[in-house]
């Protein structure tokens, strides 16, 4: 079948068509719809059409740590209301906490207590010393083992809710490891606000502020032991400075943000600015209003990751769920809150480790010179074949534009990302791409030298360069494969590019230019080779 | 027919001394900047190094010396500034120099440019902030990368030709790649992730110059080895030639119009293809007859 000339031109024709076909979609929006939308096309990486790019180390020990302080902290509460006096506390490794209570039946009893309260705990009681004995709680093994495996998952969640109510078009977001998270948000300019937004914990906690203790006392180091010191941040209007003052807050979240059915930006607060209204969901309206029920005229302070917000003061009973959080915000701000109050907040905390920001007029430049050097260095090639080889430099040079044709729709194909090294790959494959041809046209001015005819010193040719050929693709392309696993988004678009180029160069440089030779060989024996 | 070179008959081997002696210090050079690189003291590009590299350009004329100081009074006296002629572009530099110190630190130095030079205002065309440990880890991910190539490629060859052709192949890729390291570190040219991909390139590239040479081998049969070597050198050194240049003429368009982000790559790449079609004409071949003998044992098919 591969000796038929009509079926391997049909085949290459239809091949063509298919490319055209599946590559004009990617360069051109004026086509009708049906055939952009059903067609993949090759997507522009970050560094050529602008963007922020993030990669995140999610904390997941951090969150198993935050975890068994939330326990401590409630487990220390519980045992107060019900009179077990607790002497002391200490954490016990990173997923639990020990508590102290005097010797006696106080310890037994506090164990059945939180072994009731916290049913993903495991208490055990110590030891009974003179000074007391100490129940430790420890989180379940299946506690633990499902923070670890939800950390990154509920994360990646979590940040693709955010981005898509802050509106991007095509985010990626995709967990990496075990314990990272790759965001990409084409088109973003604000690589501090993209920071802020995704990079945010957003655990929202409402917590009493702790009139009981001195603040003066608290801040030289006197803290009482359920409580903690916080600071509000707040800019002055006037001089536009930052300022912090500490907050004493009992450690005890009363309420968090996991119960937040709705949140939304309001103007015309008490200050006249930006506010975020926020709703809870029936469970956390009730615990609302039995908290704000209780301590009526006392301080309830809003905290957002470690940060005081506000801390009004309860003036009545709240029934319906509804709370404000104020502050100085900018509408941006503000809007960016009520997103992440929404979207949730994430299961561990997260820590920018590398961020690539690329402008939109970068990204327009690096295309233009990109595209200009590809044109010029390809111009250059076909010359030089075109003036080395003469007519059968011609043929290289017809088997090297469909090399270029059917690499851009092999990416189309792929939904390939085209990056600068991408563009510069394709580059070097042009520059390669001859090579094939070159190897067989030496082959056949050899035979030709030997005073072989046209038509025999051809096969020859094609013959003794084809293991040579496939010899030199084959390790090119196992170097193409490494880059590609051990790149990273840009390196990866020229691993892609360069590959694509080899393998398809196998297909141009053997059977196109063939193809050409045995037509004209077929009708009449060439007498002679420009070559 | 046009030829480059006309029915070639050179005798290699007679200066493989001359060779050796060049290759010796191309890898001297190599060691030691390899070494450097692994020290941290190379110049490594932000994102092998960790650290933040910011590009702006402003609407008029800056004066460097007034960016450098402002920069200095905020602690980051060490930085690197680059500037762009005519067009007003400034390019920030901040090595994460030494201990696990952090290095991200794009906005406070943006603010301080926005505050301190009110008159000139900026757009941000990039921003690139990363962590030392991305560095680190990209640094050992690449020397697996070569590692792991070289080790497929020597499996490859030896199951195409024999065990001493796929080493000799090897060994020839890497001291290109060793080249390459030493001519950069030589000129403190930036070593960055794209150059390192530039290595890899070339690694694939020079073989793919000496397996040619070793598949016409399979061709030829003379008395000693080193004649058989000769001989598949000045076979095939019309075709080297013709290749290495159509491959710098592609290369060299991207090194002249292919902009600033890419030129490094581009002038590593020109570096490269010029040592590898070096190294497979003047060295692979006589290393192979030094270790291989000169017995003219059949040579696998």
């Amino acid at each position: 079948m591969w000796k038929s000339i009509t079926w391997r031109i049909t085949m290459i024709v239809l091949l063509t068509i298919a490319a055209v076909v599946v590559l004009v979609p990617s360069l051109t929006d004026n086509i009708p719809a049906a055939w952009k939308d059903n067609i993949p096309k090759i997507n522009l990486g970050l560094d050529l059409q602008g963007g922020v790019f993030l990669r995140l180390q999610v904390e997941i020990e951090k969150a198993i740590e935050n975890t068994a302080q939330r326990y401590a902290d409630d487990a220390r509460a519980v045992c107060r209301e019900k009179g077990l006096p607790v002497l002391g506390f200490q954490k016990a490794g990173i997923d639990g906490f020990s508590l102290r209570l005097p010797p006696g039946e106080f310890a037994g009893k506090a164990q059945s207590l939180l072994k009731e309260e916290f049913p993903a705990l495991d208490v055990s009681l110590g030891e009974v010393k003179s000074d007391g004995a100490m129940v430790t709680g420890r989180m379940k093994p299946a506690e633990v083992q499902s923070i670890r495996a939800n950390a990154v998952g509920q994360g990646v969640e979590t940040i693709r809710n955010r981005i898509d109510q802050f509106g991007v078009r095509e985010p990626q977001i995709i967990a990496e490891g075990d314990d990272r998270i790759v965001v990409q948000l084409p088109g973003v300019k604000d690589q501090q606000r993209a920071i802020e937004l995704v990079g945010k914990t957003a655990l929202l906690e409402f917590k009493l502020v702790d009139d009981g203790a001195s603040l003066e006392e608290a801040l030289k180091g006197n803290i009482p032991e359920d409580s903690q010191i916080l600071y509000q941040k707040s800019t002055d209007p006037a001089t536009g400075r930052l300022a912090k003052s500490p907050i004493l807050v009992k450690k005890r979240a009363l309420l968090t943000g996991d119960t937040i059915k709705a949140a939304k930006v309001n103007f015309g607060g008490q200050a006249g600015g930006a506010y975020v209204g926020i709703s809870f969901d029936s469970r956390g309206a009730k615990v609302f209003d039995r908290v704000t029920a209780e301590n009526v005229k006392r301080r309830l302070a809003i905290v957002l990751d470690d940060t005081v917000y506000s801390a009004p003061v309860i003036q009545e009973r709240i029934s319906g769920g509804d709370a404000q959080i104020t502050g100085s915000f900018t509408p941006e701000e503000a809007s960016d809150l009520a997103i992440v109050l929404r979207a949730g907040s994430l299961p561990a905390p997260v820590k920018v480790i590398q961020n690539v920001t690329i402008g939109p007029s970068l990204g327009q430049d690096s295309i233009q010179k990109g595209v200009r050097a590809a044109i010029i260095g390809g111009l250059l090639v076909v010359t030089f074949m075109a003036f080395y080889y003469r007519f059968a430099g011609m043929v290289a040079n017809f088997a090297l534009l469909f090399n270029i044709l059917f690499l851009l729709s092999g990416m189309a194909v792929f939904s390939a990302t085209l990056t600068l090294p991408g563009i510069a790959g394709i580059i070097l494959a042009i520059g390669m791409a001859v090579d094939s041809n070159v190897l067989i046209f030496e082959r056949i001015r050899e035979e030709l030298r030997a005073k072989k005819p046209v038509r025999p010193a051809i096969d020859a040719g094609y013959d003794k360069a084809f293991l040579t050929v496939v010899d030199t693709h084959v390790t090119t392309l196992i170097t193409a494969v490494i880059l590609f696993q051990f790149g990273t988004g840009p390196i990866k678009g020229f691993a892609v590019s360069l590959s694509m180029g080899v393998a398809i160069n196998l297909f141009t440089a053997l059977v196109c230019t063939k193809v050409v030779f045995d037509y004209l060989n077929a009708k009449k024996p060439m007498q002679a080779l420009s070559i | 027919m046009i030829e480059l070179v006309k029915n070639p008959k050179y005798d290699f081997m007679s200066v493989r001394n001359y060779a050796f002696a060049l290759s010796a210090v191309l890898l001297i050079l190599g060691t030691i900047g390899t070494v450097q690189i692994f020290r941290g003291q190379a110049n490594l590009g932000i994102d092998l190094a960790g650290g933040t590299s910011i590009q702006v350009k402003f609407q008029k004329p800056f004066a460097m010396d007034e960016i450098r100081s402002l920069l200095t009074g905020a602690g980051h006296a060490e930085a690197t500034l680059q500037g762009v002629e005519g067009e007003n572009i400034l390019l920030i530099k901040l090595r994460a120099s030494g201990g696990q110190e952090e290095r991200m630190v794009a906005d406070p130095v943006l603010k301080l440019l926005r505050e301190k030079i009110p008159g000139n205002p900026f757009t941000v065309e990039s921003i690139s902030e990363i962590g030392p440990a991305i560095g680190h880890k990209l640094r050992q991910d690449a020397t697996w990368a070569l590692a792991i190539s070289a080790l497929a490629i020597i499996i490859y060859l030896a199951w195409r030709f024999e065990f001493k052709f796929g080493v000799a192949a090897t060994i020839a890729t890497f001291h290109d790649i060793l080249a390459m390291v030493g001519i950069f570190w030589i000129f403190g040219i930036e070593q960055d992730l794209l150059f390192i991909t530039a290595l890899l390139t070339i690694g694939g590239y020079s073989l793919t110059d000496t397996v040619v040479i070793w598949e016409n081998i399979r061709l030829r049969k003379r008395n000693t080895f080193s004649e058989t070597i000769n001989l598949s050198v000045n076979d095939v050194l019309s075709r080297s030639l013709v290749t290495s240049l159509t491959v710098l003429l592609a290369v060299l368009a991207l090194l002249f119009f292919g902009g600033e982000v890419l030129r490094n790559f581009a002038l590593a790449l020109v570096i490269g293809i010029l040592v590898g079609s070096y190294s497979s004409v003047f060295v692979a071949g006589p290393m192979l007859v030094l270790w291989r003998g000169e017995k003219m044992t059949e040579v696998k098919r």
